[in-house]
C-alpha cells in the first residue's frame, strides 16, 4: 500500500516539530526516517499511525492509497506500530501477545481459536520463536521481547507496518543481528514499512529508501546510494557517515582553499571530505593539488588503518585506507605529506558550490 | 507492582551494616513498640471479649442493636467501596494518563480527605445538608432525609475512604505509562476493550490493595459518621459507633464481643495486604 503525506505540519506549543512535509512511500518499500533526535521523525511515524494528530492546516493531508485516512482513529487504520521499549502486554504470554489484535476483533471479523491458534503459531516461527510461546514478556531478552513485538503488529495484518528506533534499545550485537533479519523479513512479507532510527549505518544497512530529516523539515529523500555519495546538502554530508571539513572562502568566483585564513562570513566556504575520500602523498613523490599536512598518528589495529593529521589550519584530519594501500606509502609519524581530495564536496554556506575551487 | 518489591531486591552493602549491638538495639525498640501499642491491645480485645465466655460474646452479637448495626456498617462498606473503587480508578487513569489543566489541582484534591479530620468532613456534610444547613430547607420540603440518616453516613464514608483507591494506583500507573494501551490502539482493540484486556490486569493488584483499605477504613470509620449519624440505636449506628454506646452504658463484654469483629476485620486485611503483596511480586 502507498502512503502520500501532503504538507504535514506539527508544533508543540511554540515548538514547530514537522514544517510542511511532502512525502510519498511506495508500495512494498522499506523506507528510513532517519535524523538525529528532536528532527521530528517519531512525530511523522506517529502522524502516520495516528497516535499524533498533524496541525489543521490547508491542503494537509495523509492518504493510504489513494484514500484520505486523516480522520480514521488509531484502531481502524490497520497499521503495525512496534514500540522502541516493545510495549508488549506485561500479563500476558507470548503466545497471547500476538493473539491480541486477533481476540479483539468485532465478533463478526473474529477468526475462531483453532483459526488464531495456527496463525499465532506461524508468526511465532516467522520470527524464529516458536519455543518460547508460553512465556512472559520478562522473562525474553531484548531481542526476543522485538521480534514478538513485530510479530504482534503483524498478526493484524498490517497495511503498512511502522518501526519507532526498532533497535534501540539493544546491544551492538544483537542489533546488527536483528537489522540483517529484518531486512529479510521484508523480503519474504514486503509490507509498506517505515522504521525511524538516528543511526546512519542501520538506515543505510536496511531501507530501500532514505527520508533524511533534521529539525522538522526534509533533508533530502533517496536511495542509500544517493543519500551518501550524492548528498544534497551539508547536514546530509555530516550526518551520514564521518567528514573531514576544510575551510576556505569565496574569491572572484572560485572557492580557494590554499593556506590564508577565513575570508568574511558571507563568502565562507568548506570543502567536506570523507576519510576514506583522501590520498596521502609523500610530499617528494608528486606534485599533486592537495593540502599540506603533518602526520599525527597511524592506527594499523583493524580492518582498515587509520590515520590522524594535523593541517595547516591546525585541525585534525582523519584518513582511512587499506592496509594494502597504507604499504604502499608507508607513512610514519611527523612526516610532511600532502593530502589529495578525491570525491570533495564544496559548500558556499549551506548551498552546493558547483563553480571551480582551488586547493 | 514495583513499589513493594523494589525493598526486597536491593542489595544491602556490608559497608552499610550497623555494628551488631546497634542492630539489636534497634530491633528491641521497634519490636518493644510494636508489642506495647499494637499487638497487646489486640490481645486485650480478644481475651476481654470471650472473658465471660462464648456464649456472652454471641448472645452479644445476636442482640438487635448490634445485629442493626452489623447490618449498616455491611450496606455503607457495600455501598461506597465500589463507589471509590471507580472513582479511584477513573482519577488515577485521567492523573496518570493525561496531561490536562487542572491535573495538579485534582492531584491535591484527592488528598484532601486525608489532610482533614475526620470530624470536620461529617462536619461539612451536617452544614450542607443539615435542618440548618445550605440545602436543609430544600430537603426538607422533598421530605429527603440526609443528616441522621443512612445517606448521610454513605455520603461522608464516601468522602473519608475516597483517596485509598486512588493513592494506590497514582504512582502505579504512571510508573507503567501508556505505551501498552498504544499499543492495545494500533492493533484494533477499542476503549472498553484496552481498558479490560490491559489496563485492568496491570493494575489488579495495586487495586485489590486499594480495596482493601478502603473497605477497612468504611467500616472502621469514626469520626466523620459520628457527626452525621445522630446515634439512633438499631437505626443509624454502625458497628463502631454502637461499640462506643456499649462502651460508655459500661456494658463492657458486649462493647469488646463487638470490637472483637472490627479487630478480626483488621487481621483478615492485614492477610489480605500480604497475599496481595506476595501476589504482585510474583507477577
Amino acid at each position: 500500500m502507498s502512503i502520500i503525506l501532503k504538507n504535514i505540519n506539527k508544533s508543540f506549543g511554540a515548538f514547530k516539530a514537522l514544517s510542511n512535509i511532502y512525502l510519498k512511500f511506495q508500495s512494498g518499500e522499506l523506507t528510513a526516517l532517519l535524523g538525529p533526535s528532536g528532527s521530528g521523525k517519531t512525530t511523522l511515524l506517529k502522524i502516520v499511525a495516528g497516535l499524533e494528530q498533524a496541525d489543521r492546516t490547508d491542503g494537509a493531508g495523509l492518504l493510504f492509497d489513494g484514500e484520505s485516512v486523516a480522520d480514521d482513529p488509531v484502531n481502524q487504520r490497520q497499521v503495525g506500530f512496534v514500540f522502541q521499549h516493545y510495549a508488549l502486554f506485561r500479563h500476558m504470554t507470548v503466545f497471547e501477545n500476538i493473539a491480541f489484535g486477533l481476540r479483539v476483533k468485532p465478533r463478526t471479523q473474529r477468526p475462531d481459536n483453532k483459526t488464531i491458534q495456527e496463525k499465532v503459531n506461524r508468526l511465532l516461527s516467522l520470527v524464529q520463536m516458536a519455543s518460547l510461546a508460553n512465556r512472559y514478556p520478562s522473562q525474553l531478552s531484548g531481542g526476543q521481547r522485538q521480534r514478538i513485538a513485530l510479530a504482534r503488529a503483524l498478526a493484524i495484518e498490517p497495511k503498512v507496518l511502522l518501526l519507532d528506533e526498532p533497535f534501540g534499545a539493544l546491544d551492538a550485537q544483537v542489533r546488527s543481528e536483528l537489522r540483517r533479519w529484518l531486512r529479510q523479513l521484508h523480503d519474504t512479507i514486503h509490507v509498506t514499512s517505515i522504521f525511524v532510527t538516528h543511526d546512519q549505518e542501520e538506515a543505510l544497512e536496511v531501507a530501500d529508501r532514505i527520508v533524511v530529516m533534521n529539525r522538522g523539515v526534509i533533508e533530502q529523500v533517496g536511495t542509500p546510494e544517493d543519500v551518501f555519495h550524492r548528498p544534497a546538502n551539508k547536514f546530509v554530508m555530516q550526518f551520514l557517515g564521518d567528514v573531514n571539513v576544510f575551510h576556505g572562502r569565496i574569491e572572484s568566483g572560485h572557492a580557494v582553499f590554499t593556506e590564508a585564513p577565513d575570508g568574511p562570513k558571507e563568502s565562507e566556504a568548506r570543502m567536506l571530505v570523507r576519510p576514506h575520500d583522501l590520498l596521502i602523498r609523500r610530499t617528494s613523490e608528486v606534485n599533486d593539488n592537495g593540502v599540506q599536512a603533518k602526520v599525527y598518528r597511524v592506527l594499523t589495529a583493524g580492518s582498515v588503518v587509520k590515520v590522524e593529521l594535523i593541517d595547516h589550519q591546525n585541525r585534525l584530519i582523519q584518513v582511512q585506507l587499506s592496509h594494502e594501500r597504507y604499504r604502499e606509502t608507508p607513512v610514519k609519524p611527523h612526516e610532511d605529506v600532502i593530502l589529495v581530495p578525491h570525491q570533495p564536496h564544496v559548500y558556499a554556506g549551506e548551498e552546493k558550490w558547483n563553480g571551480n575551487y582551488v586547493i | 507492582m514495583n513499589h513493594s518489591n523494589s525493598n526486597s531486591t536491593m542489595p544491602s552493602h556490608p559497608a552499610l551494616n550497623p555494628p551488631l549491638w546497634v542492630n539489636a538495639l534497634i530491633a528491641t525498640l521497634s519490636l518493644t513498640f510494636l508489642g506495647l501499642f499494637i499487638i497487646a491491645p489486640l490481645g486485650v480485645i480478644l481475651t476481654e471479649a470471650f472473658r465471660a465466655g462464648m456464649s456472652v460474646w454471641l448472645a452479644s452479637i445476636r442482640e438487635p442493636d448490634a445485629l442493626a448495626a452489623i447490618r449498616l456498617t455491611l450496606l455503607v462498606a457495600a455501598i461506597a467501596v465500589p463507589l471509590n473503587m471507580v472513582f479511584g480508578v477513573a482519577a488515577s487513569w485521567a492523573i496518570a494518563k493525561f496531561r490536562f489543566r487542572g491535573r495538579t489541582v485534582l492531584l491535591t484534591l484527592i488528598d484532601l480527605p486525608f489532610a482533614v479530620s475526620p470530624v470536620v468532613s461529617g462536619l461539612i456534610f451536617v452544614l450542607l445538608f443539615g435542618l440548618h444547613g445550605w440545602m436543609g430547607p430544600w430537603l426538607a420540603d422533598h421530605n429527603l432525609q440526609i443528616i441522621f440518616a443512612v445517606p448521610g453516613i454513605v455520603l461522608s464514608t464516601l468522602f473519608v475512604t475516597f483517596p485509598f483507591v486512588a493513592r494506590e494506583l497514582i504512582p502505579l500507573m504512571t510508573e507503567q505509562g501508556s505505551e501498552e494501551e498504544q499499543a492495545a490502539l494500533s492493533l484494533g482493540a477499542n476503549g472498553w476493550q484496552i481498558f479490560r484486556r490491559v489496563t485492568l490486569p496491570n493494575i489488579k493488584w495495586g487495586l485489590l490493595y486499594g480495596v482493601t483499605l478502603c473497605n477497612a477504613r468504611s467500616m472502621g470509620e469514626f469520626g466523620a459518621v459520628s457527626v452525621v449519624s445522630g446515634h439512633i440505636r438499631g437505626e443509624t449506628n454502625t458497628l463502631p459507633l454502637h461499640i462506643e454506646v456499649l462502651y460508655n452504658e459500661y456494658n463492657f463484654a458486649a462493647a469488646f464481643a463487638c470490637a472483637s469483629l472490627l479487630a478480626a476485620l483488621a487481621l483478615v486485611t492485614l492477610a489480605l495486604k500480604s497475599l496481595v503483596e506476595w501476589r504482585s511480586e510474583q507477577t
